[in-house]
C-alpha cells in the first residue's frame, strides 16, 4: 500500500510514527551511552593507568599483573572497535538474548550499541586522560593523594573538556548505528526511514527522518562544546558564558 | 642529711650543682640545639636512570643536611641532578638507595600509606606552577586539605587564611589561566602551605619567572621561612637565589655534591667554589712582577679601611683589579682582588698581617 500525502490522515500518520520513532531511538541512544559512561569511563581511566609508568602500573605490588590488564584491554577494545557494526549485531544476538531475553525491540537494541560504543569511548577517556601534564599527578602526589584521589580530583577533572568532546562523538555514532539496529531488530527512526521511506517509497518520511536526526545531532554537539568550554576555563568564565547561548541558537536555526 | 655518707651527699649536692647550668647557658644551649636539628637528611642516595641502552647516573652517594628553620638551596646546571635530588627528598622519585629521612619520619622505609601522610608534612612547589585549570585559585589551594580530609567550612577559611598570606587574597574566585607567571607561583606556594608543612621544597620555582617576579617570589619565601618557621630546601640554577635568601647552599656537579655547608663559612674557605660564584671577579689577568690576591672579608671586617692600611704600614702602591660586595644573610660580605708589587715570598709580611685580622687571602697569580 502506498503512502497519499493528499489523504488527511497521512499528516498525522507521519508525526505520530516520527514521536515513536524519535522516543525509540532517544531511549536506545540514552541508555547505551549512560553503559557506556559507566563502563568505558573507567576502562579509559585503567587502560592510561596500567601503562608502564602509569598510576596503576602495578596494581596489587604486581607488575606484571598490571602488563597483563593493560595488553588484555587493549587487545578487547581493539576488537570491539574493528568489528564491523553489523557483523557485531548479529554475533551479539546470543548474548543479546542471555541478557534482555529478547533480540527485537529497542531494549535489546541497547545491547550491541553499548558494546559497540564503550572501546570508542574508553580509546577517547585514554587519550583526553594522557593530555593531563603529568605535574598535575606529581602535585597531587606531593600533597600525599591517594591514587584514587589522584583519578577523581585530578585526572577525571582534568580531563572533563575532552572526554565531553570525546563524548559527543560518540553519542553522534552510537545515534548512527541506532539507525542500523532499527533495520534488524526493530524500532527507532532508521526503522521509520527503512519501513516508510524505503520500503513504501515515502520520500517524505526518509526527509523527515534525516532533518529530525540532524537535529538531535546538532542539538547534542551545541550542548557538548558549550559543556566542555564551560570546563576548560582556557577563557573567562563570563566569556563562555556570552557565547553558549548563541551557539545552542545557530545550531537550532542550522537544522 | 647529718647522717648521709660521701655517697649521699654526692648525689644529692654535687651531682645537681655539676648539672645546673646558668640561665644564660642554658639559652645558649637551647638557641644551638634548635640550629643544628636535622630536618631533612638524605644520606647515600643513589639514582640511575635506564632508558633504552643508555644508563645515566643522576645521583651519585649524594648526602645532605638541612637544619630546621634555614633556607638550604642546592645549586647546579641543568642536567647536574638537582631535580633528581629534589624529588628524591618527598620520594616522589624513589632512590635505587641511600636513606631519606624528613622531620623524624625515615621516607624511604615507610610502607605507601605511611609515606603519603608523612609527604602532607612536606610542601612541594613547581617550576611550572602545576595548578588545576578547573579549579579556582582558592579550589587549588584547597586540593591539600581535601586530600587530608578537612570538612569544608573549615577548607574554605584556611585556603582564605593563606592567600591572604601570599598576598592573593582578591584572586580567590579566578581560574589559573587568568593569572600572571608570578600569581600562579603564589598559588601554588599557598597550597603547598595550605596543609601546615614543616618543610618546603622548592623545585625551580622561580626559573619560569622574569627577574623582578623571581625577587618578590623570593622575598615570599624568605617571609614565609621567618614567619612561619618553615625549613626550606630549594633547587636552582641561579647563583641570585641562592646570594638573595640561602643560608646554606651545596653545589651539585654530575649527580654528586661537590661542596656543602653553611654560607658564612664558605665565605671564609680558601677556594671554595661557591665562595668564586657568589663574588665573580672573573678570570685572573696576568701581571707580570705583581702578585694577584684575592681577599675576602665577612663579618667585621668589612667595614675596616683595609687597603688603605696596607699602603700606609708597607708603603705599597697597592692596585685595585676588580671588587664584588653582597650582603648575605643580613651581613656585608665581599672580595676584592688586588694586585701587590713585586713576588709572592716579597709579600709574605703583608699577606700574613691580613691574614691575622681574620681575613681569608688566596694568592691567585703572581
Amino acid at each position: 500500500m502506498l503512502l497519499d500525502p493528499s489523504l488527511p490522515q497521512f499528516w498525522s500518520d507521519l508525526v505520530q510514527v516520527l514521536l515513536i520513532g524519535t522516543g525509540q531511538t532517544l531511549y536506545m541512544v540514552g541508555i547505551s551511552l549512560l553503559i557506556t559512561i559507566i563502563v568505558g569511563l573507567p576502562l579509559g581511566i585503567v587502560l592510561v593507568g596500567t601503562e608502564p609508568g602509569g598510576l596503576f602500573e602495578s596494581p596489587f605490588g604486581s607488575r606484571r599483573l598490571g602488563r597483563v590488564v593493560n595488553r588484555v584491554l587493549d587487545f578487547v577494545v581493539n576488537l570491539g572497535r574493528s568489528v564491523p557494526f553489523i557483523i557485531l549485531m548479529v554475533a551479539l544476538i546470543p548474548f543479546t538474548r542471555l541478557v534482555v531475553g529478547t533480540f527485537i525491540g529497542p531494549t535489546a537494541a541497547i545491547v550491541p550499541l553499548a558494546v559497540v560504543a564503550i572501546p570508542f569511548f574508553a580509546r577517547m577517556v585514554e587519550i583526553a586522560i594522557k593530555e593531563v601534564d603529568t605535574g598535575l599527578i606529581e602535585a597531587a602526589e606531593s600533597l600525599g593523594a591517594t591514587r584514587w584521589q589522584i583519578v577523581s580530583k585530578v585526572l577525571v577533572p582534568e580531563a572533563l573538556s575532552p572526554m565531553i568532546l570525546g563524548l559527543s562523538t560518540t553519542v553522534t555514532s552510537i545515534i548512527n548505528f541506532s539507525a542500523m539496529v532499527g533495520t534488524v531488530a526493530g524500532g527507532g527512526l532508521g526503522d521509520v526511514a527503512v519501513r516508510y521511506g524505503y520500503q513504501r517509497y515515502s520520500t517524505i518520511h526518509m526527509v523527515a527522518v534525516i532533518i529530525v536526526i540532524f537535529v538531535i545531532v546538532m542539538v547534542l554537539q551545541g550542548l557538548a562544546t558549550m559543556l566542555a568550554k564551560r570546563f576548560a576555563h582556557r577563557s573567562r568564565p563570563t566569556r563562555a558564558e556570552k557565547t553558549a547561548p548563541a551557539l545552542r541558537a545557530s545550531a537550532v536555526t542550522g537544522a | 642529711m647529718a647522717s648521709g655518707g660521701p655517697a649521699t651527699y654526692f648525689v644529692t649536692v654535687i651531682w645537681p650543682a655539676a648539672l645546673r647550668l646558668t640561665h644564660s647557658e642554658s639559652l645558649r644551649y637551647k638557641a644551638a640545639r634548635t640550629l643544628r636539628t636535622t630536618v631533612i637528611s638524605v644520606q647515600h642516595v643513589s639514582k640511575t636512570f635506564r632508558s633504552g641502552g643508555t644508563v645515566t647516573a643522576a645521583l651519585q652517594d649524594v648526602s645532605l643536611e638541612v637544619a630546621e628553620g634555614e633556607i638550604f638551596g642546592v645549586i647546579g646546571q641543568s642536567g647536574a641532578g638537582k631535580s633528581t635530588l629534589i624529588r628524591a627528598v618527598n620520594l616522589l622519585e624513589r632512590p635505587d638507595s641511600g636513606t631519606v629521612t624528613v622531620d623524624g619520619d625515615q621516607l624511604t622505609a615507610l610502607s605507601p600509606a605511611d609515606l603519603r601522610r608523612a609527604r602532607r608534612k612536606i610542601g612541594m612547589v613547581f617550576q611550572h606552577f602545576n595548578l588545576l585549570a578547573g579549579r579556582t585559585v582558592r579550589g587549588n589551594v584547597e586540593l591539600g586539605l581535601e586530600i587530608i580530609g578537612v570538612d569544608g567550612d573549615a577548607r574554605r577559611r584556611r585556603a582564605l587564611e593563606i592567600l591572604d598570606l601570599v598576598g592573593l587574597a582578591d584572586k580567590a574566585g579566578a581560574y589559573p589561566a587568568e593569572l600572571s607567571g608570578g600569581q600562579k607561583q603564589r598559588v601554588g606556594i599557598a597550597r603547598a602551605l595550605a596543609g601546615s608543612p614543616k618543610v618546603l621544597l622548592s623545585d625551580e620555582a622561580t626559573s619560569a619567572l622574569d627577574p623582578e617576579t623571581t625577587r618578590s617570589i623570593l622575598d615570599l619565601v624568605k617571609t614565609i621561612n621567618t614567619d612561619l618557621g618553615l625549613t626550606v630546601l630549594l633547587i636552582t640554577h641561579e647563583m641570585d637565589v641562592v646570594k638573595r635568601i640561602c643560608d646554606s647552599a651545596a653545589l651539585i656537579e654530575g649527580g654528586r655534591i661537590v661542596e656543602q655547608g653553611r654560607i658564612v663559612s664558605l665565605i671564609s674557605t680558601a677556594g671554595s667554589r661557591l665562595a668564586h660564584e657568589l663574588f665573580p671577579l672573573g678570570a685572573v689577568p696576568s701581571l707580570p712582577g705583581d702578585t694577584v690576591i684575592d681577599i675576602t672579608f665577612s663579618g667585621g671586617s668589612a667595614d675596616r679601611p683595609v687597603i688603605a692600611q696596607l699602603a700606609r704600614t708597607y708603603g705599597l702602591d697597592v692596585s685595585i683589579l676588580g671588587a664584588a660586595i653582597e650582603t648575605i644573610g643580613g651581613n656585608q660580605a665581599g672580595r676584592t682582588r688586588l694586585a701587590l708589587p713585586g713576588s709572592a715570598a716579597g709579600n709574605a709580611a703583608p699577606i700574613s698581617d691580613l691574614r691575622s685580622q681574620g681575613m681569608l687571602v688566596e694568592i691567585v697569580g703572581e
